[in-house]
């Protein structure tokens, strides 16, 4: 296949970047769009050109790491993958492709494609934990858990981080990622104790970041690769009320 | 030097309690004064930088990737081992422990196993503890399931996502001590030497990977949980960023490398489709619980996987190892897969694959089981392949996956390098020459919770009498100017190939004379073709942008030029080790049936090569089985 690339370059967070064009031959459809990519940095480095610099770790779909804006969709034109599990039989021999970094206030461009999605490490700073210290555990099942209980909380702690639903959201939220973590830990026993506090902390940050209010419209729910459901942002919304009220 | 892997006294089941009633203790005043740096931020790492700040000590923490979450813990997809008999199915401590020390094929040390399987079960009560989603019956318990070389239930999972769920865990308690000031957290941050004073690791120089300016830490002792080396193979299951520089420069500064020849191929991963492939995705061994693995019968069969009749399908695993069937050792199921492969019998566009086929557990348990089983691996399949496995059989093949070898330790998991510490898997403890599925999870997180936690403060009593090291000691700029150096050096070769054309040159070798199978003339050949390429290397390796940026191809270059190094002692160690043993299957010794011919009397010892001016010393810690005898490792 042959596909034309239209890439964002911007050398480093101060710096102004701009769309360039590649014409790339020689990928194949068995080829995941990153292994596209690493196939034009070859290219590049064969003309003495600097590489495009991009994100990726596990490129298995669990680690979160990659994640790029193509043809204006978050992690390309399917719903629920990430960037890495996205391959080129997606797209026809002679397809033009866009390919932006993230775009968010808070998330900022480092360089390329690459962005700082530190805002998401504060937001967890702020509570997504149980205070309890290593050594402390009664034992495991002591704490019975039925099993609709544990399965809600695991829809919501399946989140890998990436940051595709602030990237999609016209808004720039974070409710999503918020909300999901907040409910993963506020749905089970171990995490009532810190429940109220949890929620207030985790969303104050969230705000302090710059990320958008949730207007609702649900496009995060469809890049979400862990197809984490909206009702999550409705289930923080309630928890937050409550725990504003009982403050 | 005499390796002394300090061992305690007493029997078995009283060793960990022994030692620790023996090791120092530092009063809580005295631990704020004391600073250890951890490098690596996976369960091991994680866990041992959030345990040990709050036992008060002060921690300085790295990672390469963007944030602590990522690292490659989280992509252990099946679960998580213990011995909690929650089945009642007749499990307990001596059982993992004996099932352990036999997975790894009696290359380990009895004393390190059997801490291993005791401190399993508390590991599991922490988990629960920190809000791990762990996988529940209706009525509210913890459920179990089985594992491959295990005739028990022990492994306990958060449905395909045990991995990602306990990275979370340990994640969220690191930045809960980030915020109490007890953490500080250099993401982006990779660890470019090892800085030794008097003998003692008092520091790390680091690259901050955003700008490229290189940075002096110092600490009282300096903790690597910088994961495993298989990237060597450049197709494997780990992530791209995954390397082994971080021991490898340890190695280069004193620390001895112990079996690393000894790493593991996994039999379930995607197979390679094309040549410009960068990875092989794991499909998690817990779909052998359902899955039954075949082949045709006849070669080069050209019906499709459903139009093949039971009669003409060949379920090897089943027949070679009846005992134990789909379900048999990773090492076993890789090389078993690989005979009928190179028979000529292998299915797939490649002919590089078998099938795992879910036909008959669908039949039995029900599609809406199976799904809530394996839902989100079959969801992963059929994003990356394109077919439902749900309706026709999965093509699998075998991937480079984990490495039993690593730094040396002994029993306080200290390297020989005082102040030098390994945990996970980047040391070589626990697994011998193979190790089980769900005892990944479970090693790194006890070195990095229970072990580390409690043997660190035997060291660091003693730094208390000691003058602190800063950066302003002149070794931390010595070491801080090699690293500029090769960085440099790198740079200023301006060849004309990719440091992706050598990463595919030194996989090739390597995946065809030091994984699955090896043999004499095959090992020393290799050694020569790495030589001859890390010389073209140094000579022609292209790499464009400078040292004062992010660079992600410089990144990539550095770590090769580690990795072509280790990829030497690997075959040399592959070599050295004249016996079968777990995932090192020698073809001069195997029995007549084509099992590993393992040869105690000669080879019952840990090797640990010791580094020297590119050449490789061997020295022998000799393995005592004082409570087991070590047998013929039969699955059949």
């Amino acid at each position: 296949m042959e596909i034309t690339f239209k890439i964002w370059r911007q050398n480093s967070p101060k710096t102004k970047g701009k769309i360039e064009a590649y014409k790339v031959d020689g990928i194949t459809e068995d080829m995941s769009f990153l292994e596209a990519l690493d196939h034009l940095n070859e290219q590049l480095v064969l003309k003495g050109e600097k590489v495009i610099a991009y994100e990726y770790d596990c490129r298995e779909g669990i680690c979160g790491q990659c994640g790029i804006f193509i043809n204006g969709r978050a992690h390309g034109p399917h719903d629920h993958i990430t960037t890495c599990q996205l391959h080129m039989r997606s797209f026809k021999d002679g397809d033009t492709i866009i390919v932006e970094p993230w775009r968010a206030a808070s998330f900022p461009v480092i360089k390329d494609l690459i962005v700082d999605r530190s805002a998401f490490d504060r937001i967890i700073e702020q509570g997504a934990y149980i205070s309890a210290k290593t050594g402390t555990a009664p034992e495991a099942n002591a704490i019975l858990i039925p099993k609709e209980i544990s399965d809600k909380a695991m829809n919501a702690a399946a989140c890998i981080g990436c940051g595709a639903c602030v990237a999609t959201c016209k808004n720039s939220s974070a409710a999503l990622f918020t909300s999901a973590k907040i409910n993963h830990l506020n749905n089970l026993p171990q995490g009532k104790a810190e429940a109220n506090n949890r929620v207030l902390k985790m969303t104050k940050q969230m705000e302090q970041e710059g990320f958008g209010s949730c207007t609702y419209t649900g496009a995060c729910e469809v890049e979400c690769p862990e197809n984490i459901s909206i009702l999550n942002i409705a289930e923080m919304n309630a928890r937050h009320t409550k725990a504003k009220l009982l403050r | 030097m005499i390796l002394n892997s300090k061992i305690p006294e007493g029997k078995l089941e009283d060793k960990w309690r022994n030692y620790q009633i023996r090791s120092k203790l530092i009063n809580p005043a005295n631990k704020k004064k004391l600073n250890v740096i951890v490098v690596g931020t996976g369960l091991s790492g994680a866990g041992a930088a959030a345990t040990l700040a709050e036992l008060g000590y002060d921690v300085q923490c790295f990672c390469y990737q963007d944030s602590a979450r990522r690292a490659h813990s989280v992509a252990a997809q099946g679960g998580i081992n213990a011995a909690k008999n929650y089945q009642h199915d007749g499990d307990s401590v001596w059982r993992m422990f004996y099932d352990t020390l036999k997975g790894g094929d009696f290359r380990s040390r009895e004393a390190n196993v059997y801490r291993l399987a005791e401190l399993s079960a508390p590991l599991i009560d922490h988990y629960v503890q920190q809000g791990v989603p762990f996988a529940r019956e209706y009525g509210g318990v913890l459920v179990n399931r089985s594992f491959g070389g295990v005739q028990v239930q022990r492994t306990f999972y958060a449905r395909g996502q045990t991995g990602q769920q306990l990275q979370l865990a340990a994640y969220s308690q690191l930045y809960k001590m980030i915020n109490l000031n007890k953490v500080k957290m250099f993401p982006r941050s990779e660890m470019m030497d090892l800085v030794v004073i008097d003998g003692k690791a008092k520091g790390i120089i680091v690259r901050d990977l955003r700008n490229g300016e290189i940075k002096k830490y110092a600490a009282d002792a300096v903790v690597l949980a910088t994961g495993g080396y298989s990237r060597v193979f450049r197709l494997s299951t780990l992530a791209i960023g995954c390397n082994g520089s971080a021991i490898w420069k340890a190695h280069k500064r004193g620390a001895f490398f112990a079996g690393p020849s000894f790493t593991q191929i996994h039999p379930t991963a995607l197979p390679q489709t094309s040549e410009s492939q960068s990875k092989l995705t794991l499909m998690s061994e817990s779909l052998r619980n359902d899955g039954r693995i075949w082949v045709p019968k006849q070669k080069a069969d050209s019906r499709k996987a459903n139009d093949i009749p039971e009669e003409d399908r060949d379920y090897y695993l089943e027949r070679r190892y009846p005992g134990f069937g789909n379900l048999a050792p990773r090492d076993i199921a890789s090389r078993a897969a690989k005979e009928r492969i190179d028979a000529g019998y292998g299915v797939g566009r490649l002919k590089n694959a078998v099938y795992l086929d879910f036909k008959h557990a669908i039949n039995t348990f029900g599609l809406q089981t199976i799904k809530d089983r394996y839902g989100n691996l079959f969801k992963m399949y059929l994003k990356i392949t394109g077919i439902d496995a749900y309706k026709e059989p999965m093509q699998i093949s075998p991937a480079a996956h984990f490495s039993m070898g690593g730094l040396w330790v002994d029993y306080e998991l200290m390297t020989t390098i005082p102040g030098l510490y390994a945990v996970g898997e980047c040391n070589f403890s626990d697994h011998g020459a193979n190790r089980l599925g769900a005892n990944s999870l479970l090693q790194a997180s006890i070195d990095g919770y229970f072990v580390l936690p409690n043997t660190i403060n035997n060291y660091l009593a003693n730094a208390l009498q000691e003058e602190t090291v800063t950066i302003d000691h002149p070794q931390f700029e010595k070491v801080e100017n090699e690293a500029k150096k090769r960085i440099q050096q790198i740079l200023d070769v301006k060849g004309s190939k990719t440091v992706d054309h050598f990463h595919r040159a030194l996989g090739e070798i390597m995946w065809q004379e030091c994984a699955m199978s090896r043999n004499k003339k095959g090992l020393e050949q290799a050694i020569d073709k790495i030589k001859a390429l890390k010389n073209e290397f140094w000579k022609d390796v292209r790499v464009t942008g400078h040292d004062k940026e992010l660079n992600t191809e410089l990144e990539k270059a550095y770590r090769l030029a580690d990795f072509i190094e280790l990829g030497i002692l690997m075959c040399t160690d592959a070599l050295q080790r004249e016996e079968s043993c777990g995932a090192h299957f020698r073809e001069e010794y195997q029995t007549d049936e084509g099992e590993a011919l393992r040869i105690d009397k000669d080879y019952s010892y840990v090797s640990a090569w010791e580094y020297n001016e590119g050449n490789f010393k061997l020295h022998k810690e000799q393995l005592q089985f004082e409570n087991v005898t070590p047998t013929v490792r039969s699955y059949k």
